[in-house]
């Protein structure tokens, strides 16, 4: 996959498909199967908040390069509400949505690089990136 | 949405996951092993998760509230066959399923049950 692929997040079907192409990418970059798994979760996770919190996005599935050096880059965006605290919203266990509050934390741990765009009113862009070894 | 399988063996239920798991489906699981651990009265639940490729947060609450709910209807419940790449995944995703016992695969989830209610039995109070 060379590239970049969009898929739609509309329901809990939807979290499974992303799952599924992420996994193929990540194969792809030639991640370890455990970065592999890293990122496989944590992309459900982001998959599921975007559902859950806005009701619906998109990810975008795009193969990096840093030199020779090759990565996996995931960018979530949805038109949802928007997060008012972003550094409360990356707090492990903080939540609004009934879950377990790790779904954001858990996954900038998950990921080599993380970046969360959010106001309220202009919807949510988180970015990660994992890069082969 | 498909529907996992639950099966009886003795006084214990097995549930092996092959599929990847839909949330629905997970939500279908918990209330169906909660009915069959009453209508058979079985004293443990094995979870097989060998195929399961990752555990993510509401995976992982969902095997904790299996426990808990299985606990409360006086049945003891092993998470089986977990993947060393889901392992480290889970602890640091922040996830360490405190409240889960897990045996290393089937075999040993099943000695563990067999220990467990042997114990309880010897102790008679808990």
């Amino acid at each position: 996959m060379t590239a970049p692929a969009e898929l739609p997040i509309h329901g809990n079907s939807d979290i499974v498909l992303v799952r599924q192409r992420v996994r193929t990418a990540a194969v792809e970059v030639g991640l370890s199967l455990v970065d592999q798994t890293k990122v496989v979760t944590a992309a459900s996770e982001l998959a599921r908040n975007a559902l859950v919190y806005a009701g619906g996005g998109q990810v975008r599935i795009e193969v990096v390069h840093n030199g020779v050096r090759r990565g996996l880059r995931l960018a979530f965006s949805d038109d949802g509400p928007g997060i008012p605290d972003l550094d409360q919203a990356l707090t492990d266990g903080w939540t609004t949505g009934g879950g377990l509050g790790l779904g954001l934390s858990g996954s900038r741990r998950l990921m080599d690089e993380f970046e969360l765009k959010s106001a309220p009113g202009e919807g949510t862009l988180v970015t990660v990136t994992k890069w082969a070894r | 949405m498909d529907r996992v399988p639950v099966l009886k063996l003795g006084d214990i239920l097995i549930v092996s996951i092959q599929i990847d798991l839909q949330d629905q489906s997970v939500l279908a699981l918990q209330e169906d092993l909660a009915n069959k651990v009453v209508e058979t009265g079985a004293r443990g639940v094995i979870i097989d998760i060998t195929a399961v490729e990752i555990v993510d947060s509401f995976i992982g609450r969902m095997l904790a509230t299996i426990a808990a709910i299985s606990r409360m209807l006086d049945a003891e419940t092993v998470v089986v066959g977990m993947r060393p790449a889901v392992a480290i995944t889970l602890v640091e995703l922040g996830l360490s399923l405190g409240g889960v016992r897990t045996a290393l695969n089937l075999e040993k989830g099943v000695a563990l049950l067999n220990h467990i209610d042997g114990s309880e039995i010897a102790t008679a109070a808990r």
